[in-house]
């Protein structure tokens, strides 16, 4: 699995309520959420991104809240994975049970520049900067685990099994 | 072992398990909410499966955008009404039976000591309180267990934290926890286990325990939990719906941690925007004034919140032009403060009462702020935009520094009155 985007940053302990905002839980509709997205840190974020884009944070990602609404908008909104030191537990569970790909990285937060285009492959857990030719590593994401993403998530990859 | 290692074991079939061990453990009971519940239903209802593991073990409470905020909430809170019926879910809480999850569900003995508990709402943490391994899980975690009564975990490593000293005044649960959070930050337990353990503990109140427990979350930590004692047994046993069993830490328990704290410095504390760990004693709190304070929630809308509230409001009025927000957690809570005289009291002072619901914590209604306000809260968030428009800001505190910020107008304590 290869995803690859534009770096947008954001600052660490990113909690769920800046992810998608309480106010807009009165739907669980991907498309719906999607329009809200980082809307309280970035109010323009949902239009200025492209399918595949690519988050890049300071730790502890997606604290707070334990709404599957957050990894759903952001999936939805079209970002293609996001990189960050640390995630918050339930964040990190839910995210791959929604099929969003997330990655472990350290160094990402200083050394990738916000508008860098990123190419990243979740076999490997290289992260290349294309902008810079820097290379990164994160750990790979196991064979098991890129199928149940391209899959789509849990629910659709065990009910494909049974 | 810990307490924490103890639980999962027993629900593992195992004698023993050590932090990073993976096991699958059986779920004593399970629980959603009007914002979570439907997505794991629509899960539940896409899978084909026929019927919930155990229609006695599954509690639906539509407590965060209740009384019905709009349209859009009417149609959540009407699908876990018609999923409950459909499935003959015995504990689904609307209307005037509902209260807020984490003060309802303890209170109605279902959740009890020795258990493990998931629930679609990261404070389900509430419960550890009571000796039970409860943790926060996402809806399609929830829509897994209710097929199968089963979930994944790996064992948490566990931090024992050690509260010696005497309280001060006005300090409670709500103090320790947010010197502790503002200590070792909100990603401090990340992953772990928090054991609260030492003398204050043992002579803490279940309320202030709650308390301490509801927040393990926001320290990141995947359940904060108390050794069960008499304090416990006492709040169970008239209300337990099932036999339950206490579980305590080994002497010898390995722990990744250990962190004293000597209570008799913690001055009751206070969180500024925009974390939880951002918290100050309320003497290092400059003049702030406020347009909101809230008194409820999941963290301090208990009983003896609101008695601690009315204490310090009774026979004094509301500052003018703020507003005061009380909001009883459950219909047993509201009873107790109404016959109690609390509500009066809270009414003489100028103050708005809500139903049970966790509405304004979350922004959601009964109380938003609008751009530039400020609020304080007795709640659990003040994240960017938390309680209304991003440019507002939120303060926690306990109730006693609420009440008493009330009468004030600006961030204050009960000893400036």
């Amino acid at each position: 699995m290869k995803i690859k985007g534009k770096v947008w940053k954001f600052g660490k302990n990113i909690d769920t309520d800046v992810i998608i905002p309480a106010r807009y839980l009165n739907t669980s509709d991907p498309a719906e959420l999607a329009k809200h997205c980082m809307e309280d840190a970035d109010p323009d974020f949902s239009k200025k991104i492209k399918p595949g884009d690519i988050i890049v944070a300071g730790k502890n990602f997606g604290c707070g809240s334990s709404r599957e609404h957050a990894p759903i908008a952001l999936k939805a909104a079209g970002i293609g994975c996001v990189i960050a030191p640390s995630f918050a537990r339930i964040f990190y569970r839910n995210a791959f049970n929604m099929g969003l790909p997330i990655f472990e990285c350290d160094e990402t937060v200083d050394a990738l520049g916000e508008g860098d285009e990123v190419a990243v492959d979740a076999d490997t857990g290289e992260i290349r900067d294309l902008t810079t030719g820097d290379v990164f590593m994160a750990q790979p994401i196991p064979p098991f685990m890129q199928e149940l993403i391209s899959d789509g998530g849990l629910i659709p990859h065990v009910l494909k099994s049974l | 072992m810990t307490i924490a290692e103890k639980i999962l074991a027993a629900h593992a079939g195992l004698d023993s398990v050590e932090p990073g061990q993976l096991v699958e453990v059986d779920v004593d009971f399970a629980l959603g909410n009007d914002i979570t519940a439907p997505i794991a239903i629509k899960i539940f209802r896409q899978a084909g499966v026929n019927t919930v593991f155990d229609r006695e073990k599954i509690a639906l409470v539509s407590d965060h955008f209740v009384p019905n905020k709009d349209i859009m909430s009417a149609e959540q809170a009407r699908l876990l009404r018609e999923f409950a019926a459909e499935q003959g879910i015995v504990h689904h809480y609307d209307g005037g039976e509902s209260g807020v999850e984490h003060v309802l569900l303890p209170e109605k003995g279902l959740v009890l000591p020795g258990d493990v508990v998931i629930g679609a709402d990261s404070h389900t943490c509430t419960y550890g309180a009571l000796g039970t391994f409860a943790t926060g899980v996402g809806s399609t975690d929830l829509a897994a267990t209710m097929m199968t009564g089963k979930i994944w975990f790996k064992v948490p490593e566990s931090i024992k934290f050690v509260y010696k000293g005497k309280l001060r005044p006005w300090v409670g649960g709500k103090d320790l926890i947010l010197y502790t959070i503002g200590d070792i930050g909100v990603d401090g337990a990340l992953y772990m286990a928090m054991e609260f353990t030492g003398p204050v503990i043992d002579s803490m109140s279940m309320a202030g325990r709650f308390t301490m427990s509801n927040m393990a979350i926001e320290a990141g930590g995947k359940v904060g939990l108390v050794n069960p004692d008499d304090t416990t047994s006492d709040y169970v046993t008239d209300r337990a719906v099932r036999d339950f069993t206490l579980y305590r830490s080994d002497e010898d328990a390995r722990y990744a941690k250990v962190i004293e704290y000597d209570c008799t410095e913690i001055e009751p504390q206070v969180a500024c925007p925009h974390l939880p760990e951002n918290t100050k004693g309320i003497s290092e709190v400059e003049n702030v004034p406020l347009d909101q304070v809230v008194i409820g929630s999941c963290t301090n809308g208990r009983l003896e919140d609101l008695a601690l509230a009315a204490d310090v409001i009774s026979g004094r009025r509301v500052s003018k032009g703020l507003r005061l927000i009380v909001l009883p957690t459950t219909p047993t809570v509201y009873i107790q403060a109404l016959e109690k005289g609390f509500l009066t009291t809270f009414l003489n002072a100028g103050a708005v009462i809500g139903p049970p619901t966790c509405g304004p914590c979350l922004g959601g209604h009964m109380g938003v702020l609008a751009k530039g306000e400020r609020a304080l809260a007795t709640t659990n968030r003040n994240f960017v935009g938390r309680m209304g428009h991003p440019e507002s800001e939120v303060y926690l505190a306990n109730p006693a520094i609420a009440a008493a910020s009330a009468v004030l107008g600006r961030i204050g304590s009960p000893e400036e009155l």
